[in-house]
This record gives structure tokens, sequence and C-alpha cells, in this order.
């Protein structure tokens, strides 16, 4: 009888180069993205040791952290930047790797655009030198962020030395309430796990409210498996995996098609395979998530009260709450809903897609974003951006006085002059609400775009079922 | 890649859990094409006033430490993004290894690839140092990857795990890539039949 495997065990197992006793696997990369900001030292690593890359056909860059969002007609206003987009322009134009630059009319940020080119596909290795790469599991890749060394070894080599993680369900059953997103799902799971929660780990996302997820909520999911400490997430193939896929750039085509799409069906968990650790969460349970801290599982219903430092007995859980709380601003008991914000921030790669905007503009449609607060809208990809004008929702971000920009990391990472002053408040759809991440003193409410668009209308932190009409 | 040897250094504690990359090395100080200069930027926002100015209650700003080796820090050290200029800036100012009751799984990656030793001790083993430290904060720890060791100041040992690829490569001034590279047969082997 033949041993039933994972999901993750059987892309892990397709991908084995070798494995020497003692020494970690050698994995084969399908698919390596690399950006500005991780990739220029791994090239002056090539040129030192005078390699080539040596696949460069399976390597794929954009710029995507350090760019500004304004009109890309003007010139990027800070020098370090625009050295970082010109060492990346020259080092594919001399390596022969394809970019989408700034004039590319597909360039994005690089884990929204990999899954709309059709490069991401059911099965493959993907890697990237960022820890969002998880995005990709989303179509049943195993996709994971590397460190610059590593972005060498791939450009060397198409292989990384990894040792094999352990797996992980995260089991998702019933489906939603309205104004419960899949960002509410990821937040949720965080809340209960924590940030070192999945370490050593890759999550596989299963149940029935995973399987209702479009694939761009798959990957929103995904995006933040890092943030529970586990370096990959993946969902199983499936008919809507197969949709979201057929006619993309990239995607087979053809007998190639057929073939692939077979080959994809059979990439699930087999029944009787066990998982290292599981979790359960009851879907039909969740309120809309925020969080009140400084790391992404420091999160609450929306409803909730900011917990009392004290009522946790590990002293250095108390002491880690106590930090959070004296950055944020915040006192124990106290519930966010009414707190007066300054920024709301939609975009990201955990929340910049068509149906993230489509979201966002359906609430804010015929409404006006409150006096005093900024609003910014950066589409994840120059396509979104496009699609999203096509249907008019620039306009309806516009006319509520939503500040409507080009593609890129924007606020969620603030390098590229998008990002908050010292002790402003932000609501954003960010993946992380580290000190100072989206600016120097800067404090952040991570939730989904639903309750970012339903905070900007009233100013306040706002729970979105408020507004909905059923 | 030098090879890794045995060292005594005193602890500089930095005792706050979850200790994300941001703080290590905050993304504004990404934009450089190279990796000089990171150890200056090292927990930037932690250990400078506004105006640039050291902040004096932050531990790395304290004289005493200028010249340790060995950052004690709280669990998950390292987590959030897979920048490896957190291990860069961590070796530019000094260290040579954290210690920690965990570490996050890309930081981990690529500290062993810079020479920077992630030290995974027991939560009793952690809390005994703080103690020696809170005593003397000139008390001095001995690291010895070979042995897979920490000495406490009072002699104890504790050990800690390594895998032993990490350790072979560390001891040796082996470069990962340079073994990579060996298995150039089996990689066009592997490409002849994947898909």
């Amino acid at each position: 009888m033949i041993q039933p495997k994972t999901l993750f065990e059987k892309v892990w197992e397709s991908h084995l180069v070798a494995q020497e006793p003692g020494s970690p696997a050698i994995l084969y990369v399908d698919l390596h993205l690399i950006h500005e900001v991780t990739s220029p030292q791994a090239f002056t690593g090539l040129r030192q040791r005078r390699l080539n890359v040596r696949r460069p056909g399976k390597t794929v860059a954009t710029m995507d952290h350090s760019i500004p969002t304004h009109h890309p007609s003007l010139p990027i206003a800070d020098p370090l930047a625009a050295k970082q987009i010109r060492q990346l322009e020259a080092n594919a134009r001399e390596f022969g790797i394809r970019l989408y630059g700034m004039e590319s009319p597909n360039r994005g940020i690089v884990h929204v655009i990999g899954p709309e080119l059709g490069l991401t596909q059911p099965g493959m290795t993907i890697v990237c030198g960022d820890s969002h790469t998880s995005t990709h599991g989303a179509f049943g890749a195993l996709a994971f962020g590397i460190g610059t060394s590593e972005v060498e070894h791939v450009l060397a080599t198409q292989c990384l030395l990894q040792r094999k993680p352990r797996t992980f369900e995260v089991r998702v059953e019933g489906s939603l309430s309205p104004g419960v997103s899949a960002k509410d799902i990821i937040l949720a799971l965080l809340a209960k796990i924590g940030v070192g929660g999945g370490t050593g780990h890759v999550f596989e996302y299963t149940g029935s409210a995973i399987r209702s997820l479009s694939m761009e909520e798959r990957m929103t999911v995904c995006n933040m498996s890092i943030e529970g400490g586990a370096r990959a997430g993946m969902v199983a193939p499936d008919e809507t995996t197969v949709a979201y896929l057929a006619g993309r750039e990239y995607a087979p085509s053809g007998d190639a098609w057929e073939m692939s799409v077979q080959r994809w069906m059979k990439l699930r968990t087999d029944d009787g395979a066990t998982y290292d650790k599981s979790i359960t969460l009851d879907a039909g349970a969740l309120a809309p998530m925020i969080t009140y801290g400084t790391n992404p599982g420091m999160g609450m219903s929306i409803t909730g009260r900011v917990p009392d430092p004290d009522a946790f007995s590990d002293a250095s859980q108390k002491l880690a709450l106590k930090k959070s709380l004296t950055y944020m601003g915040l006192r124990p008991g106290e519930p966010l809903l009414g707190k007066v914000i300054d920024v709301v921030f939609i975009g990201s790669c955990t929340n910049s897609r068509i149906s993230d905007l489509r979201q966002a503009a359906a609430l804010l449609k015929g409404r006006t974003v409150a006096s005093g607060v900024r609003v910014l809208v950066v589409p994840g990809s120059q396509e979104v951006k496009r699609q999203a004008e096509s249907e008019g929702l620039h306009r309806i971000f516009k006319e509520a006085g939503a500040d409507w920009r080009e593609a890129g990391c924007s606020m969620c990472i603030a390098m590229n002059g998008d990002q908050l002053e010292p002790g402003q408040y932000a609501v954003s759809t960010s993946n992380r609400n580290f000190e100072g991440r989206q600016g120097k003193g800067g404090r952040t409410f991570l939730t989904s775009p639903l309750t970012a668009a339903a905070t900007a209308i009233t100013g306040r932190i706002t729970d979105v079922r408020t507004l909905i009409t059923h | 890649m030098s090879q890794y040897s045995a060292f005594q250094s005193i602890v500089a504690p930095l005792l706050v859990n979850d200790i994300d990359t941001d703080q290590i090395i905050p993304a504004r100080f990404l934009k450089a094409t190279d990796k000089k200069g990171m150890g200056d930027h090292l927990f930037a926002d932690w250990r400078y006033q506004p105006d640039g100015s050291p902040k004096p209650e932050f531990v790395l700003n304290n004289a005493l430490y200028r010249q340790a080796r060995i950052l004690l820090a709280g669990e998950n050290f390292g987590c959030g993004s897979s920048r490896e200029h957190a291990p860069w800036a961590l070796c530019g100012f000094g260290f040579r290894a954290v210690i920690s009751t965990s570490f996050a799984d890309i930081f981990k990656s690529n500290a062993l690839k810079n020479g920077l030793l992630p030290v995974e001790v027991s939560a009793d083993a952690h809390w005994k140092l703080v103690r020696f430290l809170e005593a003397d904060a000139n008390a001095q720890v001995i690291v010895d990857l070979e042995s897979q060791t920490v000495t406490l100041p009072d002699g104890s040992r504790e050990s800690f795990p390594i895998d032993s690829f990490s350790k072979y490569c560390l001891l040796n001034g082996v470069d990962e890539l340079g073994y990579l590279m060996r298995f150039e047969g089996a990689i066009r082997d592997f490409e002849s039949t994947h898909s």
C-alpha cells in the first residue's frame, strides 16, 4: 500500500534533487521572483565568484518596495531608491532576466503579478527574497521567503538547501457572516496561535470555509502565514484554482493545459495522511478582526476590549503587552470601536487585488471620507489599476476624497515616501503592525479592506456590519 | 567565510519577546545595494532619538556593551521579514551569537549563512543567564560550537542544538553555495526529467 501523503509532502518530494545523510535536502526551484531590495547583494556575490545565472528563464524581476506611487512620469525623489531601481535594471539586463520595469504595464507587487500573469501554478516551488512569498501557496505551490544569500544560491544553481519543515493543518469550517472576510480568518488564526505558533511548519489550509474562498481571498490568507511563523501556507488546487488560471499569459495552453489540470487536481492531501499539528476554526463564529498591539498576533474581534497585561501570568508576555500598549498609546480594557484615526491605507500584497478594491469601493460609493482623514488606495499592480479604472472604482475613491495611486508596496513598508508621521494612527489592510513599520513612530491597526473603508467614512474605528444593508 | 571558533564575551541583554526584523533594522535602511555599514543602523529606532543622538537607556548605548559579542533576547527572535540585512546589522555591530529560547525560521537560516550563531537554550537556562547578568553585568559567557555548549558565569554548561550540516559549515568556514555547486550533475539529471 502506498503511504498517504500531505499536499506539502507531494510537492516537496517531487522537487528533491539530492539529499546526503546529515545534510539538508537540495530542492529544485521552479519560479524565482526578485525585487530591488533583497537582490542587489546577491548579484554582487555572483560577479565576485564569476558565476552566471543558471536558468535566467526561471527568474522574474520587478520593482515594488522602494518605488514611488505617484505618476510614473515624475522622477524618483529619493536618490538611494533610484539607485536601487537602476541597479535592478542593470542586473536584469546583464544576466538576461525578464524584468517588469517601471514602464511595464505588468509591473506591480511581486506577489500580485506572479498569480496575475499565470506564472504561479499549482505544484511549483516558488521562492523570493520576501517573506510574503507564502502568498503563492494559495495555488497549491510550495512558496516561501528566502534571504539574500539564498537568492544568490538560486540564481547560481536553481536550487536551495532546505531542511524539511513539519506540517500544520489549519481547518476552517462553516461560512463567514456578512462583513467578515478572508483577512479576518487569518487575523483570527494569528490571534489564536501567536506570531511563533507556526514556526518550523508549513500550514495547509483546509475545510469548507477555505474551499468557498476565491483565489484572491485564499492569497490573503496564505500571505500572512509567515506572521504565524510558518514560512509557507498552502491550499490544495480545485476548480476555483483552475478557473483562475485559465487563459492567463503564462498558464499552459492547448494539450499542455489539459495535462496540467489533470496533474494539478491530484495535488491534494491523501485520506489517512497526518499532519504534525492541527487546529480548527469556526468561520461562522468570526467577527471582523482588528489588531491592538505591535505584532499581527495581537488581534481581537473589533467589538473587543484591549487586554490587560496584568491578566497574563507569564512575566514576559505581560511585559510584551505592556510595551506594545505603551507604543500604541492604548489603555487596558479600552474598546477600539470609535477610536479616532488619522490615516487609512488600502493596499499591500495582502489586500490590494481587484476584489479588495471592489469591496472598499462598494462601501465608499456615494459616501465621503471623514474630514481630517488621509485615505490612500494603492492597487497591487498596474493591471489591477487598469481593471479598477475600467470599472470606475477610481472615480468612487476620488469622489469620496481618497488618494488613488500607482501600484507598489507603498505604506505597507514605508520605503517610498508613503508613510505615517510619528504618533499617527492608521487602519491598514497590510500585514504588519510592528513598531515603525508604516513610518517611524506610526501606530497601525490591521484590518480587512471592509473595516478599513468603513473606518475611512466615519474617521473612527468602525464595525463594518453597522454600515452594510442586508 | 571564516571558521567559527569558541569565544568568551560579556552579554548584552535585550529581554523582549518577538523582536521582529523591522526593529533589528528598519526598512528605510534597506535601500543600500551593499552590506556595508548596517551595524550603525542596528535597532535604529530603539537606539537613537529622532535627532540621531543615542537614547541613553537603550542597552547597546551603554559603553560596557560596545564589546559584547553575545546578545541575549526574548523568545521568537527575528520574526517578520526575510531581510538578511538583520544578521548583517547584528554582525556589523560585532555580535557573533544571539541567545534566545527560540528563533524565527528565516532569520535562523540567514544568520547561519553569516557566521552569526543562533543559540537556542531552554527557558530554565535562559532564566539562569538573566539572573547572572542581573547580579553582574560583566559576567562572561563562553560559546563553544564544537561541543554545542554555552558556559554560564558559574561554570555550568548548557547545551544547544544545531543541525550537523550548519555546524560543519561554520566550523570549517565552508560556504553553502560551494556545497550546492558540487551537485551540478544531479541538478542536470533532475532538470532532464522535471516538467
